[in-house]
C-alpha cells in the first residue's frame, strides 16, 4: 500500500512571528523555515507503518515555493521514498491544496494519506477533511493512535472530552495530533542518501487547479496586548486580592 | 436567506458553545436555524428551541448521528445546505471534524475559528497561534464558518422556536464509531467554567495534581493543564489548554507551575483575570498575569486553600 504524506513549509515553531508594519501579513524575510510540526508526525507515522510492513512506498508532497523542495528533502531524509513538488508562490488556500492532492491521489492511488491536523501558520485545520470529502473517502482526524489492517484503519482520536475510536474503510485520510508519535531526527547518512531520491516538479496547472485565493485578506494585525499586573507575596495574599476584585 | 448552526451536544445536554455560535450566526444572516443531529436527543432540541434569536430547530434523530461521525454529518448538512447562505459550527473537535467536508463539497473556502463578525462577509480570525489576527473577506456565495466560542457571548434562553423533525440522510457507510473513553469529572467543563485552575510541568507528577483539585473544588473551578504536563503523562489529553488543545476564556485563570509557552498563552490569554504562580520570576506567564506570585507552588497552593477555607469557601 502506497502512503502519501503532504508536508508544508512554515515559519519554524520557535520563531516569534512579527506582523508587518503595513498590515499585509507577517514578516517572512530572513526567518527560519521548517516542516510544519504536525506534518513531521505524519511522515514519522508513515515510516513506522512501512517498518511494520504495513506500508510500501511513501511519497512526500509539498505545494509551495521552490524552497519547499527542502521540506520534501527533510521527509526523504527521515525515510520517505520520493517527492512531488507542486510549485506555487504565495498563499495557497486549503481548498486548492485539497484539489491538487485529490488529483495526485487519483494518479498515485495511495491506500492512505496522512496529513498534519493543521499548519501552524494559518491554523486552518481543513486540508485533510476537505481532501477526504472531495475523494469521498472517510477520515480519522486528530489521530492519537493508528492501527491498519488490509481493508480498514482503526483511529483513536483526541476529542474535547477524551478519546474516540472510529473504524474507517481504506482508502482513507488520517490527520495527526501531537501525541501520535515522536518524530525521529534524520541521520547524516540518511540526509546524504535523501539527496539522491527523486523529486518530481509539477505546477497546479498540471492538475488543472486554479490556486488563486478566494478569501481576500484585508489586513493582518497584532492581537491586543495584555499588561503585566502586580506581584503578590503569598498564596494568602493572592486569595485576598482575588476576592477584593470580585474574581472569586 | 438564513443561517444554519450545527448544535454541539452529547444527546443529553446542549453545549454552551451552541448558544455562542448562534450569536455569531445572527450577525451574519437571519433567521437562524439550529440543526440538532443525534440520537434520542429530544432534550437537546428543547434546549436549542429556547435560545434567543433561533427561529427553528431541525432535529435529525438517527443512530448514525449519535457520535457526530464526520461522514454521515457531511451528508446530512449537505442535504440542507441549499436553504442557507451561512452554515456555522462551534470550533470544537466535532465542528472542526465535519465542517471542512461540507465546505469542500460546496466548493467554498471555510473560514476557521472566527473571533469577530466585522460585517456579514468579513471576519477576524487568529493565525500563528493567535500571535496575529487576520481580517478576511469571504467571496460571494455560501459561507462556511467555525466559531471560536470564547469570543462570543451566549444567546440567552428567552426564545421559543418551533421544532421540526427531519429525515436522516443516507449513511455513506464508510466509517463507524467504535468506542470512546471520556474523562469523568464532577467539575465544570474546561471550556465553559467560570474559573480554571491549570497545572504545568512544575507540578512534577500526576499525583500532585490532587493539590490543584483541592483548590479547584473550593472555587468550583475546572482543572486544566499545559501541553508539557500532558506530554509528561501527568493528566489526560483533554486537560490541555493551548492552541492545539482547548481555548478557554474564563473569568479567572490560575496558572500553577506553568512557564507560559506561546502555544499555552494562545489558549488562555483572553481570560478576564489571570493569576500565575511560578518559582521562576522570569517565566513569560508573568508578562500577561494580573497577579503574579513568585513562589514554590507546593507552599503557595496550600496557603490559598487555607485562606479560602478561612473565608468560608
Amino acid at each position: 500500500m502506497k502512503v502519501l504524506v503532504p508536508v508544508k513549509r512554515v515559519i519554524d515553531f520557535n520563531v516569534k512571528v512579527r506582523v508587518k508594519a503595513d498590515q499585509t501579513g507577517v514578516d517572512l524575510a530572513n526567518v527560519k523555515m521548517s516542516m510544519n510540526p504536525f506534518d513531521e508526525i505524519a511522515v514519522e507515522e508513515a515510516i513506522r507503518l512501512k517498518e511494520k510492513g504495513k506500508a510500501g512506498e511513501i511519497i512526500a508532497v509539498s505545494i509551495g515555493p521552490a524552497q519547499a523542495s527542502e521540506t520534501i528533502r527533510t521527509a526523504l531524509a527521515m525515510g520517505a521514498d520520493r517527492g512531488i513538488l507542486v510549485k506555487a508562490d504565495g498563499d495557497v488556500e486549503p481548498l486548492a491544496v485539497a484539489k491538487i492532492l485529490k488529483a495526485i491521489c487519483e494518479a498515485e492511488k495511495p491506500g492512505l494519506v496522512i496529513l498534519g491536523k493543521q499548519a501552524i501558520d494559518d491554523d486552518s485545520n481543513q486540508t485533510g477533511q476537505m481532501l477526504a470529502a472531495l475523494l469521498g473517502w472517510p477520515q480519522g482526524t486528530f489521530a492519537h493512535k493508528l492501527d491498519i489492517t488490509d481493508s480498514a484503519a482503526t483511529v483513536e482520536r483526541e476529542i474535547d472530552g477524551g478519546l474516540q475510536t472510529v473504524e474507517i474503510k481504506l482508502p482513507a485520510i488520517v490527520t495527526t495530533d501531537l501525541r501520535l508519535n515522536e518524530p525521529r531526527y534524520a541521520s547524516l547518512p540518511n540526509i546524504m542518501k535523501a539527496k539522491k531520491k527523486p523529486i518530481d516538479e509539477k505546477t497546479p496547472a498540471d492538475y488543472g487547479v486554479d490556486v488563486t485565493p478566494r478569501l481576500k485578506v484585508l489586513k493582518v494585525t497584532e492581537p491586543p496586548k495584555r499588561q503585566a499586573g502586580v506581584k503578590v507575596k503569598s498564596g494568602t495574599e493572592l486569595v485576598d486580592k482575588l476576592k477584593e476584585i470580585g474574581a472569586i | 436567506m438564513a443561517s444554519l448552526v450545527v448544535a454541539e451536544h452529547d444527546n443529553r445536554t446542549l453545549k454552551d458553545s451552541t448558544a455562542k455560535t448562534v450569536t455569531a450566526a445572527a450577525q451574519i444572516s437571519t433567521p437562524v436555524h439550529v440543526l440538532v443531529a443525534g440520537q434520542n436527543c429530544d432534550a437537546v432540541a428543547q434546549a436549542a428551541a429556547k435560545l434567543a434569536g433561533v427561529e427553528k430547530v431541525l432535529v435529525a434523530d438517527d443512530a448514525q448521528y449519535a457520535h457526530m461521525v464526520a461522514e454521515p454529518m457531511e451528508a446530512l448538512i449537505l442535504s440542507l445546505a441549499d436553504k442557507y447562505d451561512a452554515i456555522l459550527a462551534p470550533a470544537t473537535t466535532n465542528g472542526k471534524n465535519y465542517l471542512p467536508r461540507v465546505a469542500a463539497r460546496l466548493d467554498v473556502p471555510q473560514i476557521s475559528e472566527i473571533l469577530k463578525v466585522v460585517s456579514p462577509d468579513t471576519f477576524e480570525r487568529p493565525i500563528y497561534a493567535g500571535n496575529a489576527i487576520q481580517t478576511v473577506q469571504a467571496p460571494a456565495g455560501k459561507k462556511v464558518i467555525t466559531v471560536r466560542t470564547t469570543a462570543f457571548k451566549a444567546a440567552g434562553a428567552t426564545g421559543n422556536a418551533a421544532i421540526e423533525k427531519i429525515a436522516a440522510a443516507a449513511d455513506p457507510g464508510i466509517s463507524k464509531f467504535a468506542g470512546e473513553e471520556l474523562s469523568k469529572s464532577e467539575r465544570p467543563e474546561l471550556t465553559s467554567a467560570k474559573i480554571v485552575v491549570s497545572g504545568g510541568r512544575g507540578m512534577g507528577s500526576g499525583e500532585n495534581f490532587k493539590l490543584l483539585e483541592q483548590l479547584a473544588d473550593k472555587l468550583h473551578a475546572a482543572v486544566g493543564a499545559s501541553r508539557a504536563a500532558v506530554d509528561a503523562g501527568f493528566v489526560p489529553n483533554d486537560y490541555q489548554v493551548g492552541q492545539t488543545g482547548k481555548v478557554v476564556a474564563p473569568e479567572l485563570y490560575i496558572a500553577v507551575g506553568i512557564s507560559g509557552a506561546i502555544q499555552h498563552l494562545a489558549g488562555m490569554k483572553d481570560s478576564k483575570v489571570i493569576a500565575a504562580i511560578n518559582k521562576d520570576e522570569e517565566a513569560p506567564i508573568f508578562q500577561i498575569a494580573d497577579f503574579g506570585l513568585v513562589a514554590d507552588l507546593f507552599k503557595a497552593v496550600p496557603e490559598m486553600v487555607q485562606e479560602l477555607t478561612r473565608l468560608g469557601y
